[in-house]
């Protein structure tokens, strides 16, 4: 509850309020201590604003992970990462074996990608995607019977391994960031000339409702994340790696503790949970206690943030040399009868999910990712792609938006809830004029993330973040035309 | 399930669940036990006032949503707001055609004329006030006693007085005994502790004050059953506290100073606090987010302008009171207190524009309005085509070639927006 700033006045209060009555206490475990990797609590500036949300993680995070069923047939879009299309190197009817190659990287922004199960290659066309677009694809039929045995490829040591050795087997193993963005990994890792990389953060806040996904990796992958942070390590050429985890993830922090190897520069560091402190700039600041600046990345400021998920992906394949086929998600919402965090092949069509989990009657919303930042879903015949964290289904209008929009009324919820301290209200009034140039130059526009605080808070439901992703699409798409206007004239 | 339609919306997906509704209807359950002590206190003339300027407000919404053809806002509880705080500002025995007016105005000026809900600069129940305190400045300044033995049986002899005819005043009209007696003897007799101050040098017990056992306009006597209101709005997260705390430590520490240099004119701090309308204005008034900084340092500073204006007009005015007034200019300077104090955006190093913005701007101004030849070098700003799952091509927005001046949010909620903006 983040209105008229009140929690600031609880947050004066809880000063005064012992340490051991107050909501988040740092988790010590007294066998850990004189170990390397010692769970603090010490975090430099958490973040300020933000907001507090029902966390519904209850139901979820206590599953552990399983194996979901194997499709009849997969649909592999090329765009499931930011950047350029995978190039497809197999033909129609060629039979695939779980693993191998089935597209290579389209340019250096781009990944390849391999087949998740054994099967034969249906059918090579357009398949739709979340945004709408029908995209280049692949049918990949499985076969029934198949022991669905994983190809290994060439290892890759941590140790004997060049920077460029690294960063290219996982460009090869298609790895993309598994938080929901799903830039290419390497590309991030990449750290360009002229900067150094000081620290790697393992974000492992997951500040979104309902999603466990990383809580369940923390505390079932921790050997992965390990070898996966050996790697990162040696590819960005840093000092230390943070692994931060949310208030409301203890028993990930200490299980993780547990298995810091001794002498690994590893560190544990718990923050309050708020929403969105996962975000990499926010989780950048509560870490290092500097804002990166504006239009910038992490890097400028020394930092790299890796999600763990993708830390722990890292460490799973490159010893094998394998691409990935799966990734683990969280399927849950009041619509969802057999809730869960699933082992999935990527590529799994979400009408398939859904009938396997089995859904409520009176379901009415079906989103991609989480609640806060996840996309709703207008076709069900999409698939599971890379970045896709969890599958939401919302029963009636309980979790819905109300429908209707009252004028607002300059409250300043939206003001106390945005964690870029931006003016949303301001910016709302403009967008509905289109005085996108004024949004973009007087009130700092693109650097909203688009975390949908603002939104959460409105009390006259004003759909602030859909105006803003509209907004932003236009000032680039200006900027663009621009640009090409100035080079051709 | 999976066969049928799916609902698409825009992230979130999830809200906080109150809506402005919600926040309006607390707030009129917070005014409910003043309203309750007014009618307690002032009687049947009370009741019949507080009942005429929420009905007027509400019918005048309501007449005005129809005669601009628009879906009637009077279920937002607005209205209701507005016309109870209008009733709770006015003499409880002033009457009831100009109680009517001054909820017309209201409705009709304070925020009609300025588009509505969320865009009126005032609060207002206050522009209806000082309306109807411009008008008729010897009704809006005739107190009529509390606690009146009478009072639940019959009504001030000014309530049921015909349009633009004068109140009475005297036995002539007809008027109950007891109102004879308070109006023919001393125009001060049922006058506000504030006046009485004023223009009398007398002062009212504090405790008085605070419980309410005094004249005054109806809802502003009992300053415990206001703040008891407020604080229920603040534990609700439904009002910005640091707005009613910034007014009243103002007045108090502003007022405490010149108190203790012994001057016979200057009131106690408590006086100044507890009498007339600072608590009602403080907590309920300034506190209306439509005319108030959005920021929390705006809020404080909001603040401590009314606090300052209160007590200079209250102190050194002709006016024996002043919160109406300074929560006014606090409104029209709030516009200007948001563009003076905006919070540094992050990543910024001052409040001048972004890296990003920068690199923005430097690429617009590079680029001549109107280049030369501009007919072959037209940039086309239609959206993208692109093609839908039957493979058909669609486009961002139905329109096709809009100006790029025309706003794009006609996809979301039908034709609401394109009506909010041309209120």
């Amino acid at each position: 509850m983040e209105f008229f700033g009140i929690h600031s006045l609880r947050k004066t209060l809880a000063h005064w309020i012992p340490p051991g009555f107050r909501k988040i206490s740092p988790v010590f475990d007294p066998s850990l201590a004189g170990r390397s990797g010692l769970v603090s609590e010490s975090i430099h500036r958490s973040l300020k604003q933000g907001i507090h949300l029902p966390e519904h993680k209850d139901e979820t995070c206590g599953l552990p992970i399983r194996q979901f069923p194997f499709t009849p047939l997969i649909i592999l879009p090329m765009v499931q990462h930011a950047g350029v299309p995978s190039q497809i190197v197999v033909r129609e009817g060629q039979e695939v074996e779980r693993g191998q190659l089935l597209a290579t990287a389209g340019g250096y922004l781009s990944v390849p990608q391999h087949a998740p199960v054994s099967g034969i290659v249906q059918k090579i066309g357009h398949v739709p995607t979340i945004s709408g677009k029908m995209v280049q694809g692949i049918y990949l039929k499985t076969f029934p019977f198949s022991s669905q045995e994983v190809v290994e490829g060439k290892p890759i040591d941590a140790e004997t391994a060049t920077r460029a050795e690294i960063l290219q087997s996982i460009q090869n193993a298609g790895i993309v960031g598994l938080g929901g963005a799903a830039f290419p990994t390497h590309a991030k890792l990449k750290i360009p000339a002229g900067k150094h990389c000081d620290v790697v953060i393992l974000n492992g806040i997951e500040c979104e409702p309902y999603l466990t996904t990383d809580h369940r990796v923390m505390l079932e992958q921790a050997d992965d994340i390990m070898r996966g942070i050996r790697y990162l390590l040696k590819a960005t050429d840093a000092r230390q790696v943070i692994i931060a985890i949310g208030g409301n993830k203890p028993d990930a922090a200490s299980h993780l503790a547990t298995k810091i190897p001794n002498g690994e520069p590893v560190s544990i560091r718990m923050i309050p949970v708020k929403y969105p402190q996962g975000a990499e700039k926010m989780l950048v600041t509560a870490l290092l206690g500097y804002e990166v600046p504006s239009g910038k990345l992490p890097i400028e400021v020394g930092a790299v943030v890796i999600n763990v998920a993708t830390a722990a992906e890292i460490g799973r394949l490159l010893p094998h040399g394998r691409g990935i086929q799966e990734r683990v998600i969280t399927i849950t919402g009041p619509g969802v009868k057999k809730k869960g965090n699933y082992l999935m092949p990527i590529g799994t069509p979400l009408r398939f999910v859904l009938e396997q989990v089995g859904v409520e009657d009176n379901s009415s919303l079906v989103c991609m990712g989480g609640p806060m930042m996840g996309v709703a879903v207008s076709n069900l015949d999409i698939s599971i792609t890379k970045g896709t964290s969890g599958i939401l289904v919302f029963t009636g209008n309980a979790d819905n938006p109300a429908d209707k929009i009252y004028p607002c009324i300059h409250c300043g919820a939206c003001v106390a809830a945005c964690p870029m301290s931006l003016d949303p209200a301001k910016l709302g009034i403009l967008a509905k004029f289109a005085a996108y140039d004024d949004m973009a130059e007087k009130y700092n526009l693109m650097d909203c993330f688009e975390c949908g605080a603002c939104a959460y808070v409105c009390p006259s439901h004003i759909p602030l973040v859909h105006y803003f992703k509209l907004s932003k699409n236009r000032v680039k798409k200006r900027s663009m035309a621009k640009t090409m206007h100035d080079s051709s004239g | 399930m999976l066969n049928k339609t799916l609902n698409i919306a825009a992230s979130p997906h999830i809200t906080r669940g109150i809506s402005i509704v919600d926040i309006m209807r607390n707030v009129v359950w917070a005014l409910l036990p003043v309203t309750a002590f007014a009618v307690y206190a002032f009687g049947l003339g009370a009741l019949m006032l507080l009942i005429t300027t929420t009905f007027s407000a509400v019918l005048t919404e309501h007449v005005l949503c129809r005669i601009n053809r628009k879906e009637s806002t009077v279920s937002d509880w607005s209205a209701v707001i507005t016309g109870l705080l209008l009733g709770l500002t006015l003499p409880p025995g002033l009457p009831l055609w100009m109680a009517f007016v001054g909820g017309v105005i209201s409705i009709a000026l304070g925020k009609f004329a300025f588009g509505g809900l969320g865009y009126n600069a005032f609060n207002p129940a206050l522009v209806g006030r000082a309306v109807l305190q411009a008008a008729f400045p010897a009704a809006m300044t005739t107190w009529h006693p509390a606690f009146l033995s009478d009072r639940f049986s019959a009504f001030p002899a000014a309530t049921f007085t015909l349009p633009f005819m004068e109140p009475a005043t005297d036995g002539l009209t007809g008027a109950t005994p007891l109102t004879v007696l308070s109006l023919a003897t001393d125009g001060f007799t049922g006058a506000t502790p504030l006046a009485a101050f004023k223009f009398e040098r007398i002062t009212t017990e504090t405790a008085d004050l605070a419980l309410g056992l005094i004249s005054g306009s109806t809802g502003e006597t009992c300053a415990i059953l206001i703040i008891l209101g407020g604080i229920y709005l603040i534990a609700r997260n439904m009002m910005n506290w640091r707005i009613p705390v910034s007014i009243l430590s103002t007045v108090f520490v502003l007022s405490g100073i010149f108190y203790l240099t012994d001057n016979p004119i200057y009131p106690s701090p408590f006086f100044m606090l507890f009498s007339g309308g600072l608590m009602l204005g403080a907590l309920f008034m300034a506190t209306d987010t439509v005319g108030s900084p959005i920021t929390p340092a705006g809020a404080w500073l909001y603040g401590v302008i009314i606090g300052l204006l209160v007590v200079v007009i209250r102190l050194w005015g002709g006016l024996p009171e002043g919160v109406m007034y300074a929560i006014l200019l606090g409104n029209a300077l709030s516009p200007h207190i948001d563009n003076l104090i905006r919070p540094r955006v992050y990543g910024t190093t001052t409040r001048e524009n972004s890296h990003a913005s920068k690199a923005f701007i430097r690429t617009i101004r590079q680029q001549p309005e109107n280049a030369p030849g501009d007919g072959q070098h037209r940039v086309d700003l239609r959206p993208d085509h692109r093609t839908d799952l039957s493979g058909h091509t669609v486009t961002d927005s139905p329109a096709q070639g809009r100006s790029a001046g025309e706003s794009d949010f006609q996809g979301h909620s039908g034709n609401d927006h394109k009506k909010d903006i041309s209120d």
